[in-house]
């Protein structure tokens, strides 16, 4: 059997396997691995391992599930086969996060290379030269690609390189006595850590609302600047896929005021290798290398936020940075200045080495081209969900027309028709074997919305297939309201109640809370 | 079992479709007659009401006779208890403001009604903030926050809260227009008071936003007010529910449609009037707290007419403090905030932008227009 062959849907199905919970599987004394007790000797030259710990040994056995090993294999698979996911499933509905394909040849090396796998991160440096090079190089090409002087890649995430910048934004104000800036800005658009990360810094926080173009207006930018102002953090295109030309002249203004301005840049897909960090006046910016460099990103993590600063800001970046004194590779902590710490060790290596097996197998060309076509991926697909009933596309004119990457649709007209909203056109996504998609960041400007992503890794069939799915929903919704009701009829589980997740009285986080509110024992 | 009461305004909406802009008022509604219009409330109500019917043996309707209730009920498929007696084809405001008490009386769960803005008066005015109600949208007029996007959510919503699938409620705004301005072409909206309705934010209108923290962040808001109150400075606390948090956070009585007043964090007066007020603050610094309509926008000049041109500037246009959740914010947008003073002079002193203070060290630079 394949695909119907107009409609190119699939008959899809998704396996259920009503598993128990891993804890239910316990039986009192089943084991996996039974590791060897100690030889005779080892024991004497080390002692028994335990009465080293002292009062730290627990009183108690955790109370962990006794299950043995092919059960415990059998049980995950089966979990594995009731979730869609990235390598199933067209992957584009996640927009804001650039699911793109991370090729198997990085996913192989970094899993299973000795020279990779087996650095301990507290072996000499002059002993990993190969993984340092690694990262040196990396910086490189990044230094390349943002226009910025130096980059560390000490940060585990996105929010974690914007909570870093804002720390280095207050670092450089204090070096310099300035201590009244307590102030930054953001647009209601960019993305939400762009405010979260700078209150937890302890930053006041200022948003800017869009106006009827979908742009922060900039005489209300102008208007929130004043000495007080520490920085800006802004994402350019913001959530809506929308450019914001006029970026400069935000800078301009903020630099006017003697505020460092930094550039969210987690999602570089609309611009990488065509416009720069730099020429549009920022200090500082970050890159996800797990969405715009193809390292998975998923399941929250490993993941890493590349923070990258002009040669002024240097002094105050996480240590250590990886340096090179004309023959070897070594790690420098000597910064007094610095942020301090803030990840154990080299950080999460193994998306360094994918971003530069990724870079290396692109070459300056192919990054570009990877730009290009992730936004004519996205063109396309816009030119043909404006058609699907029930779809608004907020913004619709003016230079707004132009979208990069992604776009922020409404199904507000959907559900004046229907009563169905974005949530119930979710619920039945699944049932087409596409992952369900991402709405929006809170709170929601664009009403009832959704934003898919289609990167530069998906062919025309793929996006066919995804627009398509989208296509008979909306029929669905209007003619036949009882398959919307019901859905999702192919999964697993059906219709999850939204309230219901955020009740806390119903919800179990723990065996412990699970046991409770089922009355078990 | 659950017990529902129904309520249905059987003229709502006849003024609109004849191009009336609403039907409010005999006069009107005999003018939609003669104009042709049809009455239409009751078919909307059957089509939400059948969404109801699926868990019909959990249910218990209590209804109004005739045109008010029991013909959409029966035909909806349920056996109603019907209470109460009416003039068929002459039914007025009375008659719902009746009909409402009495559903109070019997202790309905739940109030569902049939109408537009003016019937949404009609029940607050009868029951205020006692029972949980949601509205079917029937009528012209449709601003108050109470009511579902469309029959059939209404019936789902209900649907949803009488099963236990949702639990908590929210205050949503009464909200009407002045009937004969909205005919000359002006609309001037009023904030009449708050209705209790079952917090499922996808089924009832004009709510933008998909937060589901609203609640935490109205708690942020007023921790970050009460944070940074000054000593010997009166706190006028206009009226609204993101208001009410702070007099909430200081443990002080307040009233919701009406203006307090505040000074060291002990309350000085509940409810005053424009003269108590302005009297209060002579001499003495002061600042006002307001916050928007949501949906509509208004941070002075509805609801709040105390706070008056002279109040305003004897405090000073620096000393108001704007606050409202982002949600609010989100369902206004990209509207201004409005300013209605009465002063068009001070109106226009008042436009720009401002900080509308939306969490803990956290505000939107939010343009306020006349």
């Amino acid at each position: 059997m394949t695909r119907d062959r107009y409609s190119r849907f699939r008959k899809f199905h998704q396996a259920k396997w009503d598993e128990e919970l891993i804890f239910e599987l316990s039986v009192p004394g089943e084991r996996g691995v039974l590791p060897p007790l100690a030889e005779p000797e080892i024991e004497n030259e080390v002692g028994d391992g335990v009465s080293v710990l002292g009062n730290l040994k627990r009183k108690k056995a955790p109370a962990l599930p006794e299950v043995n090993q092919m059960r415990v294999n059998r049980h995950y698979l089966r979990l594995s086969q009731e979730t869609l996911g990235t390598d199933v499933t067209i992957d584009i509905s996640q927009g804001t996060c650039t699911m793109k394909y991370s090729p198997k040849v990085q996913e192989h090396l970094v899993a299973r290379d000795p020279n990779l796998i087996c650095v301990h991160p507290l072996q000499d440096p002059n002993t990993m030269q190969g993984l340092l090079y690694i990262y040196y190089q990396v910086e490189k090409f990044l230094r390349e690609i943002s226009g910025l002087d130096y980059f560390s890649f000490q940060p585990g995430g996105g929010a974690h390189a914007v909570y870093s910048n804002a720390s280095i934004i207050r670092a450089y104000h204090q070096s310099r006595g300035d201590t009244k800036r307590d102030e930054m800005i953001t647009t209601m658009f960019s993305h939400p850590c762009d405010a979260a990360t700078p209150n937890t810094a302890g930053f006041k926080v200022i948003t800017l609302m869009p106006d009827e173009n979908g742009f922060p207006p900039l005489d209300a930018f102008k208007a929130a600047l004043s000495e007080r102002t520490a920085g800006i953090m802004i994402t350019n295109p913001e959530d809506t896929g929308i450019y914001n030309p006029r970026i400069k002249e935000y800078v301009d203004a903020a630099h006017a005021v003697g505020a460092l301005c930094s550039y969210d840049q987690a999602n570089a897909n609309a611009f990488l290798g065509i416009a720069r960090a730099k020429e549009a006046g920022f200090d500082m910016c970050h890159f996800n290398l797990h969405k715009t460099f193809s390292a998975p990103h998923g399941c929250m993590g490993p993941a890493l936020g590349a923070q990258g600063v002009k040669k002024e800001l240097k002094k105050f970046l996480p240590v250590p940075r990886v340096e090179f004194d004309g023959s070897r590779y070594y790690l420098d902590y000597n910064a007094p200045e610095s942020i301090g710490k803030v990840k154990q060790f080299l950080g999460n290596s193994a998306i360094v080495v994918r971003t530069y097996m990724w870079i290396m197998q692109l070459g300056n060309e192919g990054l570009k081209e990877a730009a290009k076509i992730s936004v004519l991926n996205n063109n396309y697909m816009m030119k043909k969900i404006k058609e699907i009933p029930g779809v608004v596309m907020y913004y619709d004119f003016g230079i707004g027309k132009n979208r990069l990457e992604q776009v922020r649709w409404s199904w507000e007209k959907l559900k004046e028709d229907t009563g169905f909203g974005t949530d119930d056109v979710n619920q039945r996504i699944s049932d087409f074997g596409i992952q369900h998609y991402w709405t929006s960041h809170h709170p929601w400007i664009v009403p009832e919305p959704f934003t898919p992503e289609p990167c530069e890794s998906y062919n025309k069939d793929d996006l066919d297939e995804w627009i398509g799915a989208l296509q008979e929903i909306s029929r669905e919704c209007y003619e036949e309201p009882e398959t919307i009701k019901g859905a999702p009829h192919s999964g697993p589980v059906h219709r999850v109640k939204h309230p219901a997740i955020n009740e806390e009285q119903l919800i179990a986080v723990t065996w412990r809370q699970y046991k409770k509110r089922k009355n078990i024992e | 079992m659950k017990k529902v009461g129904v309520i249905i305004n059987p003229i709502a909406g006849m003024g609109g479709r004849v191009g009336l802009k609403g039907s409010d008022g005999l006069e009107t509604l005999q003018k939609a007659r003669e104009l042709g219009a049809k009455p239409e409330a009751s078919q909307r109500s059957i089509e939400a009401l059948k969404v109801l019917a699926e868990i019909k043996d959990e249910l218990e309707i209590i209804t109004y006779p005739q045109e008010m209730g029991e013909e959409a009920v029966r035909k909806a498929g349920f056996e109603p208890t019907v209470i109460g007696s009416i003039k068929s084809g002459f039914t007025s405001a009375e008659d719902t403001i009746q009909a409402a008490r009495e559903m109070l009386k019997r202790d309905v769960d739940l109030l569902l009604f049939a109408g537009g803005d003016g019937t949404a008066r009609n029940i607050y005015t009868a029951i205020g903030t006692s029972i949980p109600v949601l509205g079917i949208p029937a009528g012209v007029k449709i601003h108050s926050a109470v009511y579902a996007v469309n029959p059939r959510s209404a019936g789902e919503a209900a649907k949803l809260y009488l099963q236990d699938k949702v639990v908590n409620i929210r205050e949503a705004e009464v909200m009407d227009i002045d009937e004969e301005a909205f005919r000359e072409g002006r609309v001037s909206a009023t904030l009449y008071g708050y209705l209790k309705v079952p917090e499922l934010k996808r089924f009832v209108q004009s709510v933008k936003s998909g937060t589901r923290s609203e609640k935490a962040e109205i708690l942020a808001i007023a921790e970050q007010v009460v944070a940074s109150m000054e000593d010997n400075v009166y706190y006028v606390i206009g009226p609204g529910t993101t208001t009410r948090s702070i007099m909430e956070r200081l443990e002080l009585p307040n009233t919701l449609l009406g203006v307090d007043i505040v000074l060291n964090k002990q309350l000085v007066a509940n409810d005053v009037t424009e003269e108590t007020l302005y009297q209060k603050l002579q001499g003495q610094k002061g600042k006002i707290v307001l916050t928007a309509i949501g949906g509509q926008g208004h941070i002075l000049g509805r609801g709040n007419q105390q706070i008056s041109p002279r109040v305003i500037r004897a405090v000073g246009k620096e000393n108001i403090i704007v606050i409202a959740s982002k949600d609010k914010l989100a369902s206004i947008q990209p509207m201004p905030l409005l300013v209605d003073t009465g002063d068009p002079e001070l109106d226009q002193e008042l436009s720009g932008y401002i900080r509308v203070i939306t969490g803990w060290q956290d505000s939107v630079i939010y343009r306020v227009s006349s």
